[in-house]
């Protein structure tokens, strides 16, 4: 039992966080990098690739570095920490993962080599209007035809769909809207004639995308996995997201909580630093208590992404979500209420934190969500 | 970064796991889990089993009766006695007073106590808290002045838990009033059967005898009793507390609760099925073992971190306590709920603990009295606010 880094992983956080710490000087700068048509830098995606973080989470025989867990909660707690804008999440974790995951030996090979080098972006469409968190609730179809596939439908907020030249899609090939079998994934380009993507600034500085499939053709070499077997890929994928997730808001419930405690030590009123009033310094206490909650749940889901067995697995990801989720509430709000008028500014990184916390509570299930995937479990401990 | 325990203490805990559910009696474990109290018979049983197997005292030093164990090992010893509702060998014999006597203690001092301490030979209690003294423990005024040999006490201690049963008490006392608060105070060790030492006791909400007052009337005690220096006691009183912090969040008492309020839910009639059918309590029973949960794993990222490097406590170890207590007073109250209004009658007790109980749920008046006792968890050892201010200080720098 430890929780220490190896010394590769330190190497890779210190690269990770200076990296970033470079790139995102101010919030001036990141605020302008969010209005870049990608809604981030692609000098920054490029040093990504660079330092080899693009290529983590696949094997060295697929052409990664044969990174896991861990070495995606470095990076995510890095993101987190810097309030980064980069799609790692979208294109490394989800569409990598999904190759990953269900992608044959032609299409690892053709597609992972680029991911890595920076050159192809991926975005997972998963999502649909009425689905809200129920990875099996997808309406949009695929009618088997000569070759290959048609596919009709609609996506909602695909995370950096808007930055993607090639997007993971599920639809049904067999079923009915909520049966768990009969979902198929498939790579779609972006550029495929039929499908219409409308991106647009998300509360927290990033980018997501609607998108819509009349009548897109995909071949029958498209198809990611086995046709009608989709359903375990995307609760596989939403575990690591939760994983991945669990490691930003870390990152960046750890920075908000420094910034609030230093804002104590240094804003003054009734002639002290108001950090020597014990309500406030309780308060920070509380959010520290939060935050070291989220962490040990963030460890906790690193080491329990990759468990064997499927049901313990879900539970304890759904476990991770829900603490981390109710941290994120008690940091963000806290933060805010602690700062005063200044945390309620645009102008204040504070707020910004606040947004992107927030936002991470509503992703891969919020926390009604996953409590009553828990409760529904029977339990942690059994 | 790796969760799971190596080979070696897997079977460590295996053989530990076996140790108490085999040869500890099951009636006295059986008291533990349904939150019923304890008989000082009770408590002797069980830690004379433990101390036969060189199991009370572990983290002793090796010379009086310890094991040398890593901090891995002590938290898996502890959490395996809370999960099978042993109770923990007499606390401030074995976490206390028994520490400061084999660090600061004469040799005269360790001979005469230490096996007897690890044997409840001596039960001990503690006198630290006054009525005037509470979380500002530091204001205390029991004074003892020297003549001769002899130190005289006199004043008034409190919240002497299960002082009822004691033989000796070890004190905080004022030697010298001139000097500032901490500096003043020494670390005695008093007999109670001393003459002037008078004891009443206190009946805590639920209706048992848990604590009491401690009145010093003229006590005459031998100047060998005192322990190390002189207007030193301050810092044996803190090294006391800071000394045994594995298990101080009681997760695995938690846990136990918590398969236990299963089990009851499960046979308990609500509506059409059982209150385990009920959705809204499965999400409020889900809500705290996700809690607990986390505090689980908050608190073997401590152990881990004083396995590698036990002169430097983790940060996340100050809120283990607040979390802890937090947690154990969650469990109550959804073992009060299960309970529902079968909790409402009390069985006919004096102050000490009767097992009789003429209804069908014959579990259910411990369900309220669980609850009731456990509001203490978050006002002793330093309350929650006590530590928050703590925290605040030492770790953030407020």
């Amino acid at each position: 039992m430890d929780f220490d880094l190896s010394l590769e992983q330190a190497q890779l956080k210190d690269g990770v966080e200076r990296l970033i710490a470079a790139n995102y000087p101010s919030l001036e700068t990141r605020q302008k990098l969010a209005r870049e048509p990608l809604g981030f830098s692609e000098r920054g995606w490029a040093q990504f690739a660079e330092m080899g973080l693009l290529g983590i989470p696949f094997s060295e025989a697929e052409g990664g570095f044969g990174g896991g867990p861990v070495e995606t909660l470095v990076v995510m707690e890095a993101l987190g920490k810097g309030l980064a804008l980069e799609p790692y999440l979208a294109s490394v974790v989800l569409g990598g993962g999904a190759l990953r995951l269900a992608g044959s030996a032609e299409q690892k090979r053709r597609l992972i080599p680029a991911v890595v080098e920076g050159s192809l972006r991926l975005a997972l469409a998963q999502t649909e209007k009425q689905a809200r968190y129920d990875l099996n609730d997808i309406a949009m179809t695929a009618r088997k035809v000569e070759g290959g596939y048609l596919l009709d439908g609609a996506k909602s907020v695909v995370l950096n769909g808007d930055s993607a030249a090639l997007i993971v899609v599920s639809a049904r090939t067999a079923g009915a809207r909520r049966d768990a079998q009969g979902i198929s994934l498939f790579l779609v380009p972006a550029d495929a004639p039929g499908l219409r993507i409308t991106g647009y600034a998300t509360q927290d500085g990033g980018r997501a995308a609607e998108i819509g499939l009349s009548g897109v053709r995909v071949a029958d070499a498209d198809l990611l996995g086995e046709e009608g077997k989709g359903l375990p890929v995307l609760q596989r994928l939403s575990e690591y997201a939760i994983a991945a997730l669990a490691a930003e808001a870390v990152g960046a419930m750890a920075a908000l909580h420094a910034l609030t405690v230093d804002y104590l030590k240094t804003r003054t009123q009734f002639g002290m630093p108001i950090g020597n009033f014990q309500v406030l310094q309780h308060r920070a206490v509380d959010m520290l208590i939060a935050l070291e909650q989220a962490r040990s749940m963030a460890f906790y889901a690193a080491m329990m992404v990759e468990h064997p067995e499927a049901q313990e697995r879900a539970a304890a990801l759904s476990a991770a979500k829900v603490q981390v989720n109710r941290s994120c509430r008690l940091v963000g709000q806290e933060a805010v209420q602690l700062h005063g008028g200044i945390g309620m500014t645009m102008e204040y990184i504070g707020a910004h934190y606040f947004k992107r916390l927030t936002m991470i509570e509503s992703l891969f299930g919020d926390t009604p969500h996953h409590l009553r995937r828990v409760a529904a479990a029977d339990g942690l401990m059994a | 970064m790796d969760l799971r325990f190596t080979p070696e203490e897997l079977a460590f805990r295996d053989e530990v796991r076996r140790f108490f559910r085999n040869e500890i009696p099951a009636e006295i474990r059986r008291k533990v889990s349904e939150g019923r109290g304890l008989t000082r018979e009770d408590y002797v049983t069980s830690q004379r089993i433990m101390n036969a197997k060189g199991w009370a005292v572990p983290h002793w030093p090796r010379e009086w009766g310890g094991q040398d164990w890593t901090a891995i090992q002590r938290y898996i010893f502890t959490e395996e006695m809370l999960l099978a509702a042993v109770p923990l060998p007499q606390q401030f014999n074995c976490y206390m007073v028994g520490p400061v006597i084999a660090a600061f203690g004469s040799q005269a001092q360790k001979e005469r106590h230490l096996a007897r301490i690890a044997n409840l030979d001596d039960w001990w209690c503690q006198g630290f808290s006054e009525p005037g003294a509470g979380s500002d423990l530091a204001s205390l005024k029991t004074k003892a002045v020297r003549e001769g040999e002899h130190y005289i006490v006199d004043g008034q201690k409190t919240w002497t838990t299960l002082g009822q049963h004691a033989d000796w008490i070890f004190c905080l006392v004022r030697t010298d009033p001139a000097a500032k608060k901490q500096a003043g105070i020494s670390f005695l060790l008093i007999d109670m059967k001393t003459p002037g030492i008078t004891l009443r006791p206190i009946i805590t909400l639920e209706g048992r005898h848990e604590v009491n007052e401690v009145f010093f009337d003229k006590v005459r005690v031998p100047a060998e009793n005192l322990v190390g220096e002189e207007n030193k006691g301050w810092d044996y009183a803190k090294f006391l507390l800071a000394n045994e912090r594995t298990g101080i969040a009681r997760i695995g008492l938690s846990k136990e609760r918590m398969a236990r309020i299963r089990r009851l839910a499960q046979e308990m009639p609500a509506g059409e099925g059982t209150m385990w059918a009920d959705r809204d309590f499965r999400e409020r029973f889900a809500g705290v073992e996700i809690e607990l949960k986390a505090l689980e794993i908050t608190q073997m990222r401590v152990v881990a971190a004083q396995a590698r490097d036990p002169g430097r406590p983790d940060p996340a170890s100050s809120i283990l306590k607040i979390k802890g207590s937090q947690l154990q007073q969650a469990t109550t109250e959804l073992l009060l709920e299960v309970a529902g209004p079968f909790a409402l009658a009390a069985p006919e007790r004096g102050a000490e603990p009767t097992n009789d109980w003429p209804f069908d749920y014959e579990w259910a008046d411990a369900a309220a009295t669980s609850y009731f006792n456990n509001r203490k968890v978050s006002i002793y050892g330093g309350s929650n606010e006590i530590q928050k201010n703590i925290i605040a200080k030492a770790v953030l720098g407020l």
